[in-house]
């Protein structure tokens, strides 16, 4: 009794416009003949995609507009950043299409605007479940990335204190924790985000991990990443010892120098609690951990020449209640204090015109098989039951 | 004569002479017979002085009782009287007729009817031999009143002022008197020819010109039809401070309340309970119910609703909703809209209510583990 009324309509016409400009109507094609955003067409034909897969040139024009990221920038950059479901759609798609949206534009802009002379600026993007905040980040890094800063992207904090099967006490410092599994697929995958970078930066100290193994000062960077991927025990060390350097060497005057941009997804993990226990079953905390140590000294603005993105992530968070969105809820008072000041950017369910290029580009991926769904009637519906949420409504459209 | 265990003695000849047999009988009789005994005794008789004392008891214990909860005796009414039962003794069983209550004996024992003869065995009653004295005594009297009527009607006709256009009595809203009702009105039991027997005869006293002479006579076995049962109410469309239009309604289903304002803005969202109603029902299933009347009339960018519900489950929570939103938009709907809604199942309410376990069962309807031996 309780299915959708599923009035059949008529074939609802859509705007055929927009698709004959568009080639293949199997989604077969990887890179469609896009169209170029011309800012004098009208309204009425509302062209979904755009051209500018740059994100250095991606402006006001095309809020709303979805962008696809190249491949081959997309295998360096995010070997470990996009969230699961998205890599999911990704392969069913066939390409990776992102929508511009209004807090990642916004945070561009500061980030073009900002003097890099200044201690670090924090950003951190907040918002309901699913609204959004992950993806925004990824758009943000893949303009960093363009603009040739080294890239330094946690993807989830929140695995760093949950479901680890290994927890050695630390080597270097007793009284610590580390976790030699996290650590090295990290650092596997900061190797493929920063290839360019490992030879250009020489390390300043001298480390020492063992009676017989070290690390001198000048050798590149490559070399510490690499000590830290083969001997796995010491790799949680190495992780903090690439944070110092990177912190140290941000932003220098010399002519090696880049800028870093420190992205932590679900940053209220580091001021949470953990779920890891020590063996006399008392709860370890985070400043226990070793790569939360680190992370947090990471975190501080204490350095010039990057800037530090950050989101709150619901999801993945321990003992937090699913309404709990805002800052001071997820963060709680000790990650507040470390992580002010720092700048808010609120992330939203899709506007009127986002829904409207979604459910534009589901339709093109002909995604959406029901005959109901491509009525205005089934439109409404859609709008109705994901309430403009994207992860709800990609969900929705999963089974349609 | 009544024996001393107050039961009234059949129409038994023999009682006069062997009382005193009958009590030696009963000592020494086996437990068998007195299982048969009390077979065939029928229903438990009571005497007319018994009644009586009853009716005294009950008098003074209705003064006594308006005593107690301290209010005028002379004016104690019945609805008073079950009030202060209910409040002096109050009961959890579900079952009504079973919760203790004071009531004048006359609606409490059966009615009997007194002993029909004299002393010398002689009847009262004139008909008493036709088995059935009330019933033919009805009919004769009846028949009695038509011949009355047709005989006045020939005097009008000698005068010469007979006319057919007299006052007709009003029988409608009335109906005539079930079977059941006369056999308790006449403590007699009747066949259905008998019953057909009397209306029609009451049917041919009615269609005499002149029978609203009759019309008390006949109201005695008429009773009124109950008033129509009401229709769908529409809850009235008020208007805010803003002069945007709003209407509040109801709804339930299981053990969950909800009560809804619906609000004729323009943008589609509904906030239960103060939170958004993606967070507050994150099941598509219970989305779903909250969007079906709307939906169905095409209206679902169109209301703000705020709701609060209470109880219940999240399904029944939704249910409820989903009845509360409906009744709503009755009031921003037309009537054919109104009677399609009604028809897709909209504005019933659900009557389906968690089932009560039985003793001898592991829930409602499951059994315990049968066991051959």
């Amino acid at each position: 009794m309780w299915q959708i009324m599923n009035l059949p309509r008529l074939y609802h016409r859509l705007r055929l416009t927009a698709r004959s400009l568009h080639s293949s109507a199997n989604g077969q094609q990887v890179e469609k003949v896009a169209v170029a955003v011309d800012p004098d067409v009208p309204s009425q034909v509302s062209v979904f995609r755009t051209s500018e897969n740059d994100p250095t040139c991606h402006t006001e024009l095309h809020a709303g507009q979805y962008y696809t990221l190249p491949p081959a920038h997309m295998r360096t950059l995010f070997p470990h950043g996009l969230p699961p479901r998205f890599q999911m759609q990704m392969k069913t798609f066939n390409e990776a299409c992102v929508m511009v949206r209004q807090p990642a534009l916004e945070l561009i802009t500061c980030l073009r605007k900002a003097d890099y002379s200044e201690p670090a600026l924090r950003y951190v993007l907040y918002g309901e479940k699913g609204c959004g905040k992950t993806l925004s980040l990824c758009h943000v890094l893949h303009f960093c990335s363009t603009q040739g800063w080294l890239v330094l992207h946690i993807p989830d904090a929140h695995l760093w204190v949950k479901n680890c099967r290994e927890l050695l006490p630390s080597s270097s410092r007793p009284g610590r924790f580390d976790q030699p599994i996290q650590a090295l697929n990290w650092l596997k995958n900061f190797k493929t985000t920063n290839e360019h970078f490992l030879s250009k930066i020489k390390t300043t100290q001298r480390y020492v991990w063992t009676k017989r193994e070290s690390t001198e000062e000048g050798r590149p960077l490559g070399e510490l990443v690499d000590q830290g991927v083969s001997r796995v025990k010491s790799s949680s060390d190495v992780v903090g010892a690439l944070l110092r350097e990177l912190r140290l060497q941000a932003g220098g005057a010399a002519e090696g120098a880049f800028r870093l941009a420190v992205a932590v997804d679900g940053v209220n993990a580091l001021w949470g609690k953990t779920t890891l226990k020590k063996e006399d079953k008392s709860e370890v905390l985070p400043e226990e951990l070793t790569l939360i140590h680190n992370l947090r000294k990471m975190l501080r603005n204490d350095w010039c020449g990057g800037a530090i993105l950050t989101t709150l992530s619901q999801t993945g968070s321990l003992f937090k209640p699913r309404s709990a969105y805002l800052p001071m809820e997820l963060l709680g008072e000790e990650g507040f204090d470390n992580m002010d000041p720092f700048v808010p950017i609120p992330v939203s369910n899709y506007s009127d015109k986002e829904f409207e290029s979604c459910y534009l580009y589901y339709l093109d991926r002909n995604w959406l098989q029901h005959p109901h769904s491509r009525t205005e009637d089934g439109k409404k519906e859609l709008i109705f039951l994901s309430s403009r949420n994207p992860s709800i409504l990609e969900r929705l459209c999963a089974f349609l | 004569l009544t024996c001393s265990s107050g039961r009234t003695v059949t129409a038994c000849i023999y009682s006069l002479a062997f009382p005193l047999q009958l009590l030696s009988r009963q000592i020494c009789v086996s437990s068998a017979a007195w299982r048969k005994n009390l077979a065939a005794a029928g229903p438990e008789k009571f005497s007319e002085e018994y009644i009586k004392k009853q009716v005294e008891e009950f008098n003074i214990g209705k003064r006594h009782l308006a005593n107690i909860m301290g209010e005028d005796p002379e004016t104690f009414t019945q609805e008073d009287i079950d009030r202060s039962i209910a409040y002096l003794f109050p009961s959890g069983l579900f079952e009504k007729r079973a919760r203790p209550v004071m009531k004048h004996p006359d609606l409490l024992f059966p009615k009997q009817t007194a002993v029909q003869w004299g002393e010398d065995g002689r009847p009262f009653h004139y008909m008493f031999y036709t088995g059935k004295q009330a019933y033919y005594s009805l009919m004769h009297d009846t028949f009695g009143k038509v011949l009355a009527l047709e005989k006045y009607q020939d005097s009008m006709r000698n005068k010469g002022l007979f006319t057919k256009d007299t006052r007709q009595m009003s029988l409608t809203g009335s109906r005539w008197l079930l079977k059941e009702e006369l056999e308790e009105l006449l403590v007699e039991n009747i066949s259905d020819h008998d019953y057909t027997r009397f209306l029609q005869l009451m049917e041919r006293l009615l269609s005499m010109p002149y029978c609203a002479m009759e019309e008390e006579f006949v109201q005695r076995f008429r009773r009124q039809l109950e008033v129509q049962s009401s229709k769908q109410e529409i809850p009235a469309v008020q208007h805010d401070e803003n002069g945007v239009a709003f209407s509040q309604a109801e709804g339930r289903r299981k053990t969950a309340k909800a009560s809804i304002k619906l609000r004729d803005c323009g943008t589609g969202s509904i906030t239960i309970n103060g939170k958004s109603y993606l967070l507050y029902f994150p099941v598509l299933q219970d989305r779903e119910q909250l969007m079906f009347p709307l939906h169905f009339v095409d209206m679902l960018g169109r209301f703000n609703v705020e709701a609060s519900v209470e109880g219940g489950g999240h399904c029944a929570q939704a249910g409820a909703l989903r009845l509360a939103v409906s009744r709503a938009l009755l009031s921003f709907v037309s009537a054919g809209e109104m009677e399609s809604m009604r028809q897709a199942g909209l504005l019933t309410p659900d009557p389906r209510v968690k089932e009560r376990k039985k003793p001898g069962q592991a829930g409602a309807r499951k059994k315990f583990t049968w066991k051959k031996r």
